[in-house]
């Protein structure tokens, strides 16, 4: 059960905080206790800040073959964001369909359902990506009031 | 001391289902059937989407538009029929998420669709007993029909979270609350079923009419009001039909009802419902703009809201994303295989 690791994490996993340090201004997501480029001066001094609330799509790729869990969702996209500071995380983009993913598009965390335990089990949550609302409605008539 | 809403925020889901495509499954006419509810479709969240995930984007959302400290939030209350969890709290995850844990109160509330105003209710003797700052009543839910049953053709999902405070920062004041409530088994589901059952479509006079009308009354009653002095009222909205029908017993003309319903285009979010509809119309209110909310839960009971708009809504952020109306236009439809899928109405094998 991957119970406990995973609730130690919820600052990283649910709100996306990373740690910067105060010396350099460096940026690091997953976050780190020790600066690479300050090393032993930034040991105590690293503040958790959060990540800025938009990135854009640096590389992707659409995924056919999903992951155990995944299945509903496929075909899916996997992609490189990249945030302001050059932290860069991997993560799915959401509410669009691979043709609408573009490089440089940008995109904003968005909480879902990561994962599950079985039907039993606890569910995991964390962050996706998702873009910005554009509408998208193939049908006027079904979308706008009467 | 005047207590009100600082922020406000939602979240639909962007996938919609024609009620016409439901109809086409089940060998129903579905443009009569659009007709009879006054649903053309609704929300459908996918697979990663459920009542924790919607509250915490919602709860995202009226948190980035105001000024008010995360571990402020005293208080975090989630109104739903559908949380993922028996056993479990949707609002310590939600509180978790949006940074305003440990020093805090959180749980969820039921009550049919009314959990939300509920939550609004208990969050406002909170602020008024100076017990908290602020708190989070959320109405949220991802409900289901039984495949071919009435309801399936209104179901749908979405939330609205309200940011309950004091001060002159809040962009309403809730002037007034009361409650109409007695013991209706209109709509129910027990324990490890999976659809609800209800009473079929003659509950229709002596719980939804009974309740939201009486409760609007008694509102009136109280403050001395008639339908004259609000510019908008919002009413719980099962489908299309109803919530008219209720307004105009209330006194209430059409163009005072279409902007804060919503379950045309998005169906009956339930707890979400009442929320949504409000925030609709926030989103267009100007100053000194009053708002009659009335709820309705089955089960039974309504809750009922005198909302005045302070002034503090010019200078608060109401465009893009942040708009009821964008979100509904951010709009993908699928079929109802899909729609089966997502929702997990595909019995899988061993392998999946
Ligand atoms: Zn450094």
């Amino acid at each position: 059960m991957a119970g406990v690791r995973f609730w130690r994490e919820f600052d990283t996993r649910y709100r996306m905080l990373a740690t910067r340090c105060p010396q350099c201004g460096l940026v690091y997501f997953p976050p780190r206790t020790v600066c690479r480029k300050c090393r032993r001066s930034s040991v105590g001094k690293m503040e958790k800040v959060p990540l800025p609330p938009q990135g854009t799509v640096l590389s992707y790729s659409v995924v056919h073959q999903g992951q155990k869990g995944f299945d509903a969702q496929v075909p899916y996209v996997m992609a490189m964001i990249e945030f302001e500071g050059g932290v860069t995380v991997v993560g799915q983009v959401v509410d669009c369909d691979p043709e609408d993913v573009t490089i440089g598009m940008e995109v904003k965390p968005v909480f879902r359902r990561v994962r599950e335990e079985g039907a039993s089990g606890v569910i995991h949550y964390g962050y996706k990506f998702a873009p910005p609302c554009f509408p998208v409605c193939e049908d006027e008539s079904l979308a706008s009031p009467e | 001391m005047d207590v009100g809403i600082l922020s406000y925020g939602i979240w639909i889901p962007r996938h919609r289902i024609a009620t016409e495509e439901i109809a086409r499954v089940w060998g129903k006419d579905g443009a009569s059937m659009a007709a009879g509810l006054g649903v053309k479709s609704k929300s459908v969240p996918t697979v990663d989407e459920d009542v924790v995930t919607m509250s915490v984007e919602a709860a995202e959302m009226a948190l980035r538009r105001c000024h008010f400290d995360r571990v402020d939030v005293g208080a975090i209350y989630v109104g739903s029929e559908s949380h993922p969890y028996a056993v479990k709290p949707s609002a310590t995850i939600v509180a978790e998420a949006i940074g305003a844990t440990p020093d805090m109160t959180a749980a969820d509330f039921e009550f049919a669709c009314k959990a939300g105003t509920a939550a609004i209710q208990t969050c406002m003797g909170l602020v008024k007993s100076e017990m908290i700052k602020g708190g989070f009543a959320i109405g949220s839910d991802t409900s289901q029909g039984a495949p071919g049953d009435a309801l399936e053709y209104s179901a749908s999902a979405g939330a609205g979270a309200f940011l309950i405070s004091s001060g002159p920062g809040i962009i309403a004041r809730i002037d007034h609350t009361l409650s109409f409530t007695t013991d209706t088994p209109d709509f129910w589901r027990r324990e490890g079923q999976r659809y609800p059952s209800h009473g079929g479509r003659f509950t229709g006079v002596p719980a939804y009419f009974k309740h939201v009308v009486t409760c609007g009354k008694k509102m009136m009653e109280a403050q001395g009001t008639t339908a004259e002095d609000y510019d908008q009222v919002v009413v719980h909205q099962p489908n299309g039909k109803f919530p008219l029908k209720a307004a105009k017993s209330l006194g209430f003309p059409k163009e005072k009802v279409e902007t804060g319903l919503l379950t045309p285009r998005i169906g009956n979010t339930y707890s979400g419902a009442v929320p949504l509809g409000l925030a609709a119309i926030l989103d267009k209110a100007g100053p000194g703009d009053r708002v009659l909310v009335v709820s309705y839960g089955s089960g039974a009971g309504s809750d009922a809201f005198d909302i005045t708009v302070t002034d503090a809504i010019t200078d608060y952020h109401r465009e893009g994303d942040d708009l009821v109306e964008t979100r509904i236009a951010f709009s993908k439809f699928i079929d109802y295989a899909t729609y089966a899928k997502y929702r997990g109405k595909i019995l899988m094998g061993d392998g999946a």
